[in-house]
């Protein structure tokens, strides 16, 4: 990642708002728009960045009817793989939206997404908890989001300056 | 007859003019739709951390008033940190004030020294207030005009030819508002030889010492010869978004401290005592607070900037503070004319550049302490406004 210009500053500016205009992201960086193309490019092929996508507010959506749970694994950690191959068969199941190793009380924390409550109990109940290494799972449901990807969900947004002299 | 108290108004105060930026917010407020680029202040909310220390203060009965010169421990941590910061030095007990604001601290300090028939030394364009406080005293603001040619920088040569015998005061307000201009240490190396053989204090105005970008702010007290002369005043309301905590301070000799105290305690007491405890809080674990503010006013500005010199209107390139000052002499109108009718006819507010001394006729000022897509709005806007007048 270094060896490509400005690389840090481009990754912090599409993390904040992947919606700018190229121009507008290699006016920030200081660049011209080909160069910091080609670097976003780049960044892309080499895996540092792995997608793009809105942070969305789901309880503003009514069509949408999805439960998300956080799950938490406690498993065995296998000879020669460790934990890598049970993540790898965690994450092919497109209900799970996030998996990390986590250092503490459990092993894997998991956030999957399901139509209802049921979807996702089977889930647990059917795929994850059967699982050889699995040793037991706990899960919780989410009531509300309140903040995601550092951004407030529903905030006094009003810019509440008044005006001054100066 | 009637009781008259318009008949009894001090003529110091009436001869002051009104606010010339008041009258465009008030159109402003009537109408809707209005995009603003004209307030002066951080669009951040204090960080959590220091609002939470203030809330704390509070649940902890921290009521009283502080000693006058303001906490002890602030007072420390202002050391400290102009230690850390600006490799300044100062002595916590003796060398520093906590005011109500850094505008609280200019007042004191120009009524602590001035006495009629002072001339004051004002660069143009800057804020607002050096001007009527030194004719609130009865001395003389003498402007010193600063040219886009030399990227609104005090010259040496503009000092020079402004020094006579009465001159009392040279205001250094850099990072400036409205122009954005900083002073670097060579700049403030030739300020520095002219002031060495004269009895001119400086009143060093670091507000926005925090929003630099490219290099790092230098205070002129630094400089051989200039710390005993220089009364430094700053604040947190940049720096950490605490604008309405109101607290600033000031930092300078033994004497003139003494001094600015007197004042101080007869018409302040102290400086709010939650917003002391605050502040504390923002010395001590804030620095990292100052560079995602800054380094998103940085984003902003380059946008700013660019949007301008796309467009035709002339921008000299601010490297300090959250303006930008760019020129509308290629529109013929004049900065007035401009700002009523781009207010009118597209609903964008931004200030004249005349407020800010007769030196910046011809340009406006832009704050970008606004999102990104406020600015991108307002640059739509003022490109059409551009394009339909010419």
């Amino acid at each position: 990642m270094s060896e490509i210009k400005n690389a840090e500053k481009l990754v912090k500016i599409l993390h904040s708002n992947c919606r700018l205009s190229l121009e507008q992201i290699a006016t920030m960086a200081d660049m011209s728009i080909a160069e910091a193309g080609a670097a976003i490019d780049q960044l892309e092929k080499d895996g540092v960045i792995v997608g793009y996508g809105a942070i969305v507010n789901w309880n503003k959506v009514p069509e949408r009817k999805t439960v998300s749970a956080y799950i938490e694994l406690k498993v065995t950690p296998q000879r020669h793989n460790g934990f890598n191959r049970l993540a790898e068969r965690i994450y092919q199941y497109p209900q799970v939206k996030c998996l990390n190793l986590m250092s503490g009380s459990y092993d894997f924390g998991i956030t999957v997404e399901g139509d209802n409550i049921k979807d996702i109990s089977l889930f647990v109940s059917e795929h994850l908890a059967p699982m050889e290494a699995v040793l037991s799972t706990s899960t919780h449901f989410v009531l509300k989001t309140y903040k995601e990807g550092g951004v407030v969900f529903e905030t006094e947004n009003e810019d509440d300056r008044e005006v001054m002299s100066l | 007859m009637s009781f008259n108290p318009e008949l009894l108004l001090g003529r110091a105060v009436t001869n002051i003019p009104p606010s010339g930026i008041r009258k465009f917010f008030d159109i402003a407020a009537e109408m809707d739709d209005v995009i603003s680029l004209g307030v002066g202040e951080p669009d951040f909310v204090t960080p959590w951390h220091i609002r939470d220390e203030g809330v704390y203060s509070l649940e902890k009965g921290h009521t009283h008033y502080t000693s006058n010169k303001g906490l002890m421990e602030l007072r420390e941590e202002i050391s400290k940190y102009l230690k850390r910061r600006f490799n300044l030095s100062y002595d916590a007990a003796t060398q520093s004030i906590v005011t109500v604001g850094g505008s609280e601290a200019i007042d004191i300090f120009l009524r602590t020294v001035i006495e009629p028939g002072d001339e004051v030394l004002i660069p143009e364009p800057s804020f607002v207030c050096y001007k009527p406080i030194t004719q609130l005293t009865g001395g003389k603001a003498v402007p010193l005009l600063t040219r886009a040619e030399d990227n609104f920088k005090l010259t040496a040569d503009v000092l020079k030819a402004a020094i006579t015998p009465k001159t009392k005061v040279l205001v250094l307000p850099y990072p400036n508002n409205p122009t954005g201009a900083i002073m670097t240490r060579s700049d403030l190396e030739k300020i520095a030889e002219v002031l060495r053989d004269t009895n001119i204090l400086v009143l060093s105005d670091e507000i926005y010492s925090e929003l630099t970008y490219g290099m790092k702010h230098v205070s002129i007290a630094e400089l051989d010869g200039m710390y005993e002369r220089t009364v430094l005043v700053s604040g947190f309301s940049k720096a950490y978004a605490m604008t309405g905590w109101r607290l600033g301070y000031a930092c300078g000799h033994p004497s003139l401290i003494t001094q600015m105290t007197k004042i101080h305690q007869y018409a302040i007491m102290s400086a709010p005592t939650t917003a002391q405890y605050a502040a504390i809080e923002a010395l001590r674990n804030g620095d990292n607070d100052i560079e995602v503010m800054r380094e998103e006013y940085d984003n902003r500005r380059k946008i700013i900037v660019k949007g301008f010199n796309d467009m035709g209107l002339d921008c000299f390139e601010p490297q300090g503070a959250f303006y930008a000052f760019p020129s509308i002499k290629s529109t013929g109108l004049s900065s007035n004319d401009f700002c009523e009718k781009l207010l009118y006819d597209m609903k964008v507010a931004v200030i004249p550049g005349n407020a800010f001394g007769d030196c910046g006729e011809g340009h406006i000022r832009c704050s970008y302490a606004y999102s990104l897509n406020s600015i991108n709005e307002a640059l739509n806007r003022i490109e059409s406004f551009i394009k339909k007048i010419q």
